[in-house]
């Protein structure tokens, strides 16, 4: 049991790492999710199960997709700006 | 007259005249002078105005990729910062070193609080759940303050990110729409993603209604309840479309909800300052510990709970995606 | 110099560890949504510290079984309360600024914080 504790630890800073080094937003993201599941894993191993719970819907559920969400939102941005640029030379020519 | 006007272009009255209204220097000729080495320059701020002279400068200042000083100073930030960091964790790891062990009952943080609740909490509030027992009843007002932060940061996020069509006239409403139409961007009516909906989405909410009526009982309640609620509901909305869910959920129910839910709990909290201010004696008796319909106020605090947090996070998504809902 | 528990209190130390990193994301990184992410992981830090404060080795979680009310049998309730209102206004805090991020992007077109100051010093007055 501690071994796997001792593991489950260090795959927590191999994450946490991770989220600086990886290149791409979307690799970013789902590495800070799987480290939220880990950190509920952890919990039950701290005996807190309602802290578990709520770990797992909040920090891999909820907050992962409100990340997702937002990227979509900036590349719908981006698009609509490409969409306009091409709009404006359209005028021009 | 004459001889005055002859004489006129020597006499001070003329080069003062000639040089007030910038046409001629007084000083040229007569004083030793320097060549102007910028002129160009100076003719250039003559030409433009105050703005264009200063985003030239702003460009040079900020061009990133000549100022040196620029290049140097993020250098020697990024190197502080790690430099920082590493000193944090070896300033903080003597301070662990010096901690009591890990898992002792003897620790001064396993004081008599901790004890009071274990020893006293199902028989004062009525909840097997000491957690649940301790948030909702012991500490009801924190948990209170903490369901109001929630709809605090469903309101900025509505003030933030909530498209208003009121103002608009007809033609600037259809660009923001077709703008805010997202599904454009992805696959339509996916067949796979609805038929997986059709059945997950009814078990998730029927987990999240458990896990909230159950939060006197076993490791849950409103916070994670509403938490897998809010997630299911997500889900049937990605699935189907905000055609669907609007049938059943638009601002005015999120209104009357959130309203509804805080204002039972603030009420039903409050009832104890009609009692002297001592909540644990309500007139709702704490039941036999172990049924569902037992614990006093705790179930009904929990669904009222669970009932935000559902609606926030809810409304955070379709406001991301939507800019209303 | 340093104490003996260093060697012991895994959590802890994964907690302070976790805790500067996150912080160094913040430092470090110029993109609006990785600082955010960092953020979280210093968030969960401190969750992780203060859990780990209230375990005791050998005991059940705090839900009573078999109607045993005795302070042996069960860990300590009140990190686990303290921890549960955190997580639940750290998604509030992360939703608030992710939607800041978003107006950010739909003015300035960019994620990143340096071009940001520089655009909104040119731009404003």
């Amino acid at each position: 049991m501690e071994l796997v504790k001792i593991l489950l630890l260090l795959f927590l800073i191999v994450c946490a790492i991770a989220v600086s080094f990886t290149k791409g937003m979307l690799t970013t993201v789902i590495t800070y999710t799987s480290y939220s599941l880990v950190m509920s894993i952890i919990w039950i191993l701290l005996e807190s199960p309602d802290l578990a719970i709520t770990e797992a819907a909040v920090g891999a559920g909820v907050t992962g997709v409100l990340f997702f969400i937002t990227m979509k939102k900036i590349e719908g941005i981006d698009e609509e700006q490409e969409e306009d640029e091409d709009e404006q030379t359209e005028k021009k020519l | 007259m004459s001889r005055q006007r002859k004489n006129y272009e020597e006499t001070k009255q003329y080069h003062f005249l000639q040089w007030l209204f910038g046409k001629e220097d007084y000083l040229n000729g007569h004083i030793e002078m320097k060549e102007e080495e910028e002129e160009e320059i100076i003719e250039d701020t003559a030409q433009f105005s105050d703005e264009v002279q200063r985003k030239r400068i702003y460009e040079r200042l900020y061009n990133l990729d000549k100022n040196r000083e620029m290049k140097f100073f993020n250098k020697i930030y990024a190197v502080v910062s790690v430099l920082f960091c590493l000193c944090f964790i070896g300033i903080m790891l003597l301070a662990v070193s010096y901690l009591p062990r890990f898992g002792e009952a003897s620790n001064p943080d396993n004081n008599e609080v901790s004890e009071r609740y274990i020893e006293k909490g199902q028989e004062e509030t009525g909840a097997v759940n000491i957690v649940t027992g301790m948030i909702l009843d012991y500490r009801a007002f924190d948990t209170f303050g903490e369901s109001n932060v929630l709809f605090i940061a469903a309101c900025c996020v509505t003030i933030l990110l909530r498209t208003d069509y009121s103002k608009k006239s007809k033609e600037q409403k259809k660009i923001l729409r077709a703008q805010n139409e997202d599904r454009n961007y992805e696959p339509k009516n996916d067949v796979i993603l609805q038929k997986v909906a059709f059945f997950l989405v009814p078990l998730i909410l029927i987990f999240g209604i458990y896990v909230i009526l159950n939060g006197h009982l076993s490791p849950g309640g409103g916070f994670s309840g509403g938490a897998i609620m809010g997630a299911g509901l997500i889900l049937y909305l990605n699935a189907y479309g905000f055609a669907k869910t609007e049938r059943f959920f638009t601002s005015k129910t999120y209104k009357v909800i959130t309203v509804g839910a805080l204002s039972f709990y603030c009420l039903a909290k409050s009832y104890s300052f009609f009692t002297g201010a001592n909540h644990l004696h309500s007139i709702i008796s704490a039941g036999t510990p172990g049924k569902i319909i037992s614990a006093g106020l705790i179930l009904p605090l929990n669904i009222c709970v669970g009932l935000v947090v559902t609606c926030t996070m809810y409304s955070f998504y379709a406001l991301f995606r939507k800019g209303g809902y | 110099m340093l104490g003996t528990s260093v060697f012991t209190n895994y959590e802890e130390v994964t907690a302070v560890i976790l805790f500067a990193i996150g912080f160094s994301t913040l430092l470090l990184h110029k993109n609006l949504i990785r600082k955010i992410i960092g953020m979280n992981i210093m968030d969960t830090a401190i969750y992780l510290f203060l859990a780990s404060k209230g375990y005791i080795s050998g005991r059940a979680a705090p839900i009573i079984t078999n109607g045993v009310m005795e302070t042996e049998a069960y860990i300590n309730p009140v990190p686990s309360g303290l921890v549960l209102t955190g997580i639940v206004v750290s998604v509030s805090v992360t939703a608030l600024m992710l939607s800041l991020t978003i107006r950010l992007y739909r003015r300035y077109h960019t994620l990143n914080l340096d071009e940001i100051a520089i655009l909104s010093r040119k731009g404003g007055k």
